[in-house]
């Protein structure tokens, strides 16, 4: 376990090589063509209209789907399988009922065979993530925030290289949302780790990514990207801010069909995508 | 002095109030107000028995029929009791049945978590299982007593076939029931097989499995007592052959109690399983 960790980085570099993939009995491919490269550490929002296949895309960083054509590396080595080293949120929290806050936490080192070293660890988490005092309770009797926290926590207690989020917070009030958006972010960047999140949140992409990549669908592909150059914690209310989350609206506004933001548009300036 | 006298009359109220509050009172009365009901229906029944005896003892032609009732029947169950001969009927046959439902349980678990699983086995099993469902345990008997040695290995056939398709179905409708999102975030978090059946799978479907069993349990205690008309010489269905063999009418009637109260407590058992194993909080 430390050897490994000594030999790899705590964070990890993501290639995806000219990934296409079509669904068994469907006419026309989900994705084509993504090629994309995340650089170890880097936080990336996948930002894309419902359909662009941008959750595809993220079940296949984490190895629980794979792609008809072309292939994920991570850290060089090519994914075919979940592993211990990268964990992946759902919208839904998706908590074991039968199991209390903490057992539900430690869940993944229990897998690993680590389940009697577990507490101490999971109890430092549960209070990092705000449900120090909730440790023993039925987590059917969480509130939604605090569900996805005990997920958070879940997802952490295996020391993952990289974390990948889909939607995990859509299903919140905004108060809950944004406090949690902040947490993911100082944490991920406190440990160092890889994050990818995919949402359809803009304001969530900019509040957490150094940087956003914008998907079309019909094909799904990457059309276009964003740099969030802003320190942390970031306010939502700074000029700075609100500017980006206008910028980057427009840009997903015109690439919400493939004719509108054809690859080679990628980069010629706005006015030319305004024109199209 | 008015405050003085304020307070002496709220006094008493508020210590019933409080009384009231910390649940004494309420307890009590929740309690009859529950037990109210079942012991009305338990009188009706008393009462339906002691007026078809009372019929029965009066009419001259039925007169030597008068150990049914309730009188002579509570007055065997008494003597069965103290004399310790109750025990020796009633253990052949919970030992049958449990020997049964166990055999049951050990096929019909991992067989239904198959079929809920793996949409193949359930495609594969369906026709021949509904087909095998619907023929009645006691259709089986003559089979069973060819293709078994013992009488006792027989009875323990009957008992299998006629409890483990509750359970085969139930399981199979537990695991279909399982959120597929819990498979994935246990692969995603590193989980085997072996863990995902022993972690998420069986603990997800636990109170199916126990509901499966106390349907079962409901089966096959109706077919144990004619299965033990087989040649058998113990258990409740012998003795109740061999009471009304020896016109010991009240004997009888007290057999056919201890077996209603038997399953009644097997029900409640199985009753009590399923909520220790159920995870769903009433909110």
């Amino acid at each position: 376990m430390s050897s490994h960790r000594e030999s790899s980085a705590m964070s990890a570099r993501i290639a995806i090589d000219y990934v296409t993939h079509t669904f068994r009995g469907q006419p026309t491919a989900t994705l084509e063509d993504v090629d994309a490269t995340i650089q170890a550490g880097e936080k990336i929002a996948l930002i894309g209209r419902s359909g662009c296949g941008k959750s595809t895309l993220l079940h296949m960083l984490a190895g629980l789907m794979l792609p008809s054509q072309g292939c994920v590396r991570i850290d060089g080595r090519r994914v075919t399988k979940p592993s211990a080293k990268w964990n992946m949120m759902f919208q839904k929290p998706s908590l074991y009922p039968w199991m209390n806050v903490r057992q539900n936490a430690a869940l993944g080192l229990v897998f690993a065979g680590q389940g009697r070293s577990a507490n101490t660890r999971v109890d430092a988490l549960l209070d990092l993530v705000g449900l120090g005092d909730n440790k023993d309770a039925n987590v059917q009797q969480l509130s939604g925030g605090q569900q996805q926290r005990v997920a958070l926590a879940r997802s952490l207690a295996t020391e993952p290289d990289l974390l990948l989020l889909d939607e995990p917070f859509s299903a919140l009030d905004a108060f809950t949302r944004s406090a949690l958006q902040d947490e993911v972010a100082h944490i991920t960047r406190q440990r160092d780790l890889t994050l990818v999140i995919v949402t359809h949140d803009i304001e969530e992409a900019v509040a957490m990514a150094d940087r956003v990549l914008i998907m079309s669908r019909n094909p799904g592909t990457i059309v276009g990207e964003l740099r969030v150059d802003l320190p942390f914690p970031r306010d939502r209310n700074r000029a700075e801010f609100t500017k980006l989350r206008e910028h980057l609206m427009n840009k997903f506004r015109d690439s919400g069909d493939a004719h509108a933001a054809k690859p080679e548009n990628i980069g010629k300036d706005d006015a030319s995508q305004a024109a199209a | 002095m008015s405050i003085g006298e304020a307070t002496s009359e709220q006094t008493p109220d508020s210590t019933r109030m409080r009384w009231r509050r910390s649940g004494g009172a309420a307890l009590v009365v929740r309690g009859l107000h529950r037990a109210v009901y079942p012991l009305l229906g338990v009188a009706v029944l008393l009462a339906l028995w002691w007026y078809g005896g009372h019929l029965i003892a009066s009419d001259p032609a039925t007169e030597s029929f008068a150990g049914f009732g309730p009188g002579p029947t509570f007055a065997s169950l008494a003597d069965l009791i103290r004399s310790g001969q109750l025990w020796g009927i009633a253990y052949p046959s919970l030992h049958r049945i449990g020997l049964g439902l166990l055999w049951a349980t050990v096929l019909g678990v991992p067989i239904g978590v198959s079929i809920g699983y793996f949409r193949v086995a359930q495609e594969t099993t369906h026709i021949p299982f509904q087909f095998l469902r619907m023929i009645s345990p006691l259709a089986w008997m003559p089979i069973a007593v060819l293709a078994f040695a013992s009488w006792d290995g027989a009875i323990v056939f009957l008992i299998i076939v006629a409890a483990i398709w509750p359970i085969i179905f139930s399981t199979a409708h537990g695991v279909k029931r399982i959120d597929p999102l819990w498979f994935r975030v246990a692969r995603n978090l590193g989980a085997g097989g072996g863990q995902m059946l022993r972690r998420i799978i069986l603990p997800a479907i636990g109170q199916d499995v126990f509901a499966g069993i106390r349907l079962a349990v409901g089966v096959a205690w109706i077919v144990l007592v004619p299965a033990e008309y087989l040649g058998v010489t113990s258990g409740l269905g012998y003795a109740i052959n061999d009471a009304r063999d020896t016109l010991a009418y009240n004997d009888l009637a007290a057999i056919v109690v201890v077996i209603g109260v038997l399953g009644y407590a097997l029900d409640r058992i199985c009753l009590f399983l399923i909520q220790h194993f159920s995870w769903r909080v009433e909110l």
